[in-house]
C-alpha cells in the first residue's frame, strides 16, 4: 500500500495541501489570542451516553472555537470486574465470561482465553481443534470489522453500509448460531477442546458465505474509498507515526496502519497460522483513511484464510484425549466407573492446573488480545489479566485529536475501533 | 532462554533476583530500587531494544505471605522476545513503584489501572488518579484479595453512594481547571486542586 | 378531559365511550410510534442495533426514530450491564424523559445483574429506575426483544389516561434512593448458582 488510492483536494477548512498533517494550530493560551476575539476554552462533555462514542465511553473536550485543544477520554464507565470474577471461576467457566468483554467478536477471545490456558497445563490440541479455531478466529474478524465499518460510515455519515455489514453480520450469526447455539455469546472453546464439533451444514454454509462476501466488500469499498466526503474526512485525520505508535504501544490495526508491519499471526503465529497463505495489510500515512483501508483489506484476507481453513479441514476428535481435562461423553461416564469417577471431579472441582503462569497474545481484530493466567495449583486462577487491546489503543486518542476539529474528533473515536466492554472489563 | 536474562545479570548483578524460564517465557525478578534502571536499559540498549511495553499489571497471590508482584511485559519488536520483569512488594506494606510513563507512553493508564485496582502508586506518573471506577470511589481497591467479591458495602449503600457521586467524581480536577466555572468552585475544592489531592471524599463521614 | 364529567355530574354512557374512546386513540398512537432511547451498554445493544437493522426491523414497529436525546424519547431501553459508575447517567437520562414514558430493561443484566454479581454491577435496573418490562436473556435474541416491546405495547394499550396515579414522575427521596434500602438488599440478593461463589478457593 504505497501510493494512495485517492488524492483528492481537501475540502475541510484550514487544510493544507494534500499530504500535510492537518493541524490547526493551538494557541498557547486564551490570552495569546486577539483578547477582544479570543475567549475562554469551553470543555464540553462527550458522553458517556452519546450516539458517536461507540459505547458509553465519556470525552472531556476543551474546545478552542471548534478546535480540539486537549481531549481526556474517561473510561470505567462499563467496568464490571471481570478480573475478579475471574478468581472466583474454574478455567471453564472463565470462557462465557470473554464473550462479554468483546462482544463484538466473542469466539475471538474464547480462543484467546482457551490457548492460554492451554499453554498454561501443557496442553497440544488435535488438529481438527486448531483448524476449527483458527476458522471461528477469522469468522471474528469478519464480524467485528463489519461493525467498524457499519458505526464509522455512521458516524461520518453514511447509513448504508451499516446495513450492509450487519447484513453480512447475520450470515456469520446463523453460522455461529449453528455452531454453539448463540448468536453472539457463543462460549466456544473448552480446556482442551471445543464446545461442539461443527455440522456438516456448517461447511456448506460457510463455503456459501466466502463466495459471496467479497461481492458486499466491493460494495462498500466501491461506495466509500473514493467518495469525495469520505476521503475529506479520513485522510490526514488523527495522524500517528510508526515511532509513536510503537510508544503507545498500539496493536492491531491501529499500529499496522502507522506503518508497522507487525502481525502476531505472522511474526508470532498460534494455530498453526504460519501454514496458511495469507497478506498482512500495512498502511503508510497512520491517519483514519489507512485504518480504514487495512481493515476493509483484512476483511478480503479473513475470507481468504477462511477458504483455505475449509479445504484443510481435518477429520478426527475435536478434543485432546486427556480425561482430566475434557469432560468423558454421556454413555460413558454413565457405564464405566472410572470414567464417572473424572466426570465428577471435573464438575465439581474443575481442572486443575500446574503452579505457574502464562501469557498468550493472539491477533484480536482489535489488536493484541493477550490472556495472563497465574496459577497457585487450584482450579481457579488467581489471577485473570486481559491485555486489552481496545483500552490501550484509546490512550492514543488524546495524542491524536489535538488539533483537530471536533468532528474530526468523532473520525478518530471511530477509527480506533473499541468496545467498551473490553476497554473497561 | 531470552539471552536478555543473563545480561541483565551481568550488568546488575545482585539488583537481579530469581530469573525463572518455562513454557517458553522469560521472567526475571527484579529490586525495586533498580527496576527502573534495568527497565530504560532494556529499552535503550542496543542488542536489547526492548521498545514495546506489552502490558503493566499485579499479581496478588492467596498465600498472605507471597508477595505482591507488579509485573511488566515487554517485547522487542525486531528480534520478536518477550521479557517478564517482576518487582515483589510487601503486600500490607507500602506499594510504591516507579513509572515508566516517560519510556512507554502506553503506560499511562495501564499505572492508572494498577493504581485502581491494586492500589500501587507509581511516582513520576503526571497523573495518577482511579480509571475504572470512579474518582471518589471509597470502599477500596477492587483485585485485592482482601476486598470481598461483593464489595464492602450494602448493596443499597453501593447503589446510594454511586447515586450520589460527589460532583468532584463527575469531572477530573484539572478538567474543572479549564473550565470557565473554576472561579465558582467552592474554595475547598480549588485548594483541593491546588494540592493535588485526588482520593478522598470530602465530608465522606 | 375530567370537566366533563363534573359538568355532566356523572359517570354516563357519553363519558365512557367518549373516555375509551379518547383511550383507544391516544394510547394506540403512543404505542405504535415510541421512539426509543437506546441505552445501550454492552452486548445487549448489538443486539439491539441488529434487531434495528434490516433483517429484523424495528422500522415496522414505528421505532426506526432512534432518538439519542432522551428530551425526545418515549422509551429508555436500557440495553446491557449497569455498573455503579454508570448509575447516576441512567437516572438522570431517565429524568430528563417527558412523560409519557416507559422503560424495557433489556437483557439478564439490565434485569437482575445478571452473571455479575459483584461490586461493581447494579443488580438490575430497577433499583434505580422503574421498569416496566424486563426481557430475559443474554443476550435476548431480536425476536425476544420484539417480544418484550410488544408487551410494552400491550401494556401502553391497556393504560387509563385518566388515572391520576399513572404518569406521575418517580423522583429519588431524600436519602438519593428510588427504594427502601431494605428492598434494595433484598432484591440484590445473590440466588441460584451465585450463592455458593463466596470463596476464591
Amino acid at each position: 500500500m504505497t501510493k494512495r488510492t485517492v488524492e483528492l483536494p481537501v475540502a475541510t477548512p484550514g487544510a493544507g495541501a494534500p499530504g500535510d498533517p492537518l493541524r490547526v494550530p493551538i494557541p498557547a493560551s486564551p490570552a495569546d489570542v486577539d483578547p477582544e476575539l479570543g475567549g475562554e476554552h469551553l470543555l464540553i462533555n462527550l458522553g458517556p451516553q452519546h450516539p458517536a462514542t461507540h459505547g458509553v465511553l465519556r470525552l472531556v473536550v476543551e474546545l478552542e472555537g471548534e478546535t480540539v485543544v486537549r481531549v481526556i477520554p474517561h473510561v470505567g464507565y462499563l467496568h464490571s470486574g471481570f478480573e475478579k470474577l475471574g478468581e472466583y471461576r474454574h478455567y471453564n467457566q472463565i470462557v462465557p465470561l470473554t464473550d462479554r468483554t468483546d462482544y463484538l467478536a466473542p469466539m475471538s477471545n474464547n480462543v484467546g482465553v482457551a490457548l492460554a490456558a492451554e499453554k498454561l497445563m501443557g496442553i497440544e490440541i488435535t488438529p481438527r481443534c486448531q483448524v476449527l479455531r483458527v476458522i471461528a478466529c477469522e469468522m471474528s474478524r469478519i464480524i467485528s470489522h463489519m461493525v467498524w465499518l457499519g458505526t464509522t460510515s455512521i458516524d461520518l455519515g453514511a447509513f448504508t453500509p451499516f446495513l450492509w455489514a450487519f447484513q453480512q453480520r447475520e450470515r456469520i450469526y446463523n453460522l455461529q448460531e449453528m455452531w454453539t447455539g448463540a448468536r453472539l455469546t457463543t462460549s466456544l472453546t473448552r480446556v482442551g477442546g471445543l464446545l461442539a464439533d461443527v455440522p456438516d451444514q456448517f461447511v456448506t454454509d460457510l463455503r456459501e458465505f466466502t463466495r459471496t462476501f467479497p461481492d458486499t466488500l466491493d460494495e462498500i469499498d466501491r461506495v466509500l474509498t473514493r467518495n469525495a466526503v469520505w476521503v475529506g474526512r479520513t485522510q490526514n485525520i488523527g495522524v500517528l507515526t510508526a515511532d509513536e505508535a510503537i510508544n503507545y504501544s498500539l496493536s492491531g490495526p491501529m499500529l499496522r496502519a502507522s506503518g508497522v508491519p507487525w502481525d502476531l499471526r505472522k511474526d508470532k503465529p498460534y494455530l498453526g497460522y504460519e501454514t496458511y497463505d495469507f497478506d498482512v495489510p500495512v498502511g503508510e500515512h497512520g491517519d483514519v483513511y489507512d485504518r480504514f483501508l487495512v481493515r476493509l483489506e483484512e476483511c478480503y484476507q479473513s475470507n481468504r484464510i477462511l477458504m483455505q481453513a475449509l479445504d484443510r479441514l481435518p477429520d478426527g476428535p475435536i478434543n485432546v484425549d486427556d480425561p482430566r481435562v475434557i469432560l468423558p461423553p454421556k454413555s460413558r461416564a454413565m457405564n464405566d466407573m472410572e470414567a464417572m469417577i473424572y466426570h465428577f471431579k471435573q464438575v465439581m472441582e474443575g481442572v486443575k492446573a500446574p503452579v505457574g503462569e502464562a501469557y498468550v497474545g493472539i491477533e484480536n481484530p482489535k489488536g493484541e488480545l493477550g490472556n495472563y493466567f497465574v496459577s497457585d495449583g487450584t482450579a481457579k486462577p488467581v489471577r485473570w489479566r486481559i491485555r486489552p487491546p481496545a483500552f490501550i489503543n484509546l490512550a492514543s486518542i488524546s495524542k491524536m485529536a489535538e488539533g483537530h476539529l471536533l468532528s474530526d474528533l468523532i473520525a478518530i473515536n471511530a477509527s480506533v475501533d473499541i468496545v467498551m466492554g473490553e476497554v473497561d472489563r | 532462554m531470552n539471552p536478555s536474562a543473563p545480561a541483565l545479570q551481568a550488568t546488575f548483578g545482585n539488583a537481579i533476583g530469581r530469573v525463572v524460564e518455562a513454557r517458553g517465557e522469560t521472567i526475571v525478578t527484579v529490586a525495586k530500587g533498580a527496576v527502573r534502571d534495568v527497565l530504560r536499559w532494556l529499552r535503550d540498549t542496543t542488542g536489547q531494544e526492548y521498545n514495546y511495553l506489552v502490558d503493566v499489571t499485579a499479581v496478588e497471590y492467596r498465600d498472605r505471605e507471597r508477595a505482591l508482584e507488579v509485573v511488566w511485559n515487554l517485547r522487542s519488536l525486531g528480534s520478536r522476545q518477550d521479557l517478564r520483569i517482576k518487582v515483589e512488594l510487601a503486600p500490607r506494606g507500602e506499594l510504591e513503584v516507579p513509572s515508566v510513563t516517560d519510556l512507554w507512553a502506553g503506560a499511562n493508564w495501564l499505572e492508572r489501572e494498577v493504581f485502581d485496582m491494586f492500589g500501587v502508586r507509581f511516582t513520576g506518573h503526571p497523573d495518577l488518579r482511579r480509571i475504572l471506577m470512579w474518582e471518589t470511589y471509597a470502599e477500596g481497591y477492587p483485585l485485592r484479595k482482601d476486598f470481598p467479591l461483593r464489595g464492602r458495602f450494602s448493596r443499597s449503600e453501593q447503589v446510594r453512594q454511586a447515586l450520589n457521586v460527589n460532583p468532584e467524581g463527575h469531572y477530573s480536577l484539572e478538567e474543572l481547571a479549564i473550565a470557565e466555572s473554576y472561579d465558582e468552585l467552592p474554595a475547598e475544592m480549588r485548594d483541593r486542586l491546588a494540592r493535588g489531592q485526588r482520593d478522598r471524599i470530602p465530608n465522606s463521614e | 378531559m375530567k370537566h366533563l364529567e363534573t359538568v355532566n355530574g356523572s359517570d354516563n354512557w357519553l363519558t365512557t365511550k367518549l373516555t375509551s374512546l379518547v383511550n383507544w386513540a391516544v394510547n394506540q398512537s403512543r404505542a405504535n410510534s415510541l421512539w426509543p432511547m437506546p441505552f445501550g451498554t454492552a452486548c445487549c445493544a448489538i443486539e439491539f442495533m441488529a434487531t434495528a437493522a434490516s433483517r429484523f426491523d424495528l422500522a415496522r414497529f414505528g421505532m426506526e426514530r432512534q432518538a439519542f436525546s432522551p428530551r425526545q424519547s418515549d422509551v429508555l431501553i436500557c440495553a446491557g450491564r449497569l455498573p455503579f459508575k454508570l448509575a447516576p447517567v441512567i437516572r438522570r437520562i431517565y429524568d430528563q424523559m417527558p412523560q409519557p414514558k416507559w422503560v424495557i430493561s433489556m437483557g439478564a443484566c439490565a434485569s437482575t445483574g445478571g452473571i455479575f454479581d459483584n461490586y461493581a454491577m447494579v443488580q438490575g435496573i430497577d433499583t434505580v429506575v422503574p421498569v416496566d418490562v424486563y426481557v430475559p436473556g443474554c443476550p435476548p435474541r431480536p425476536e425476544g426483544l420484539l417480544y418484550g416491546i410488544l408487551m410494552l405495547h400491550k401494556k401502553i394499550k391497556g393504560e387509563d389516561l385518566f388515572d391520576p396515579t399513572l404518569r406521575v414522575e418517580h423522583l429519588l427521596d431524600d436519602t438519593g434512593l428510588r427504594l427502601p434500602p431494605e428492598q434494595i438488599d433484598e432484591i440484590s440478593e445473590p440466588f441460584g448458582n451465585s450463592v455458593q461463589q463466596f470463596r476464591s478457593a
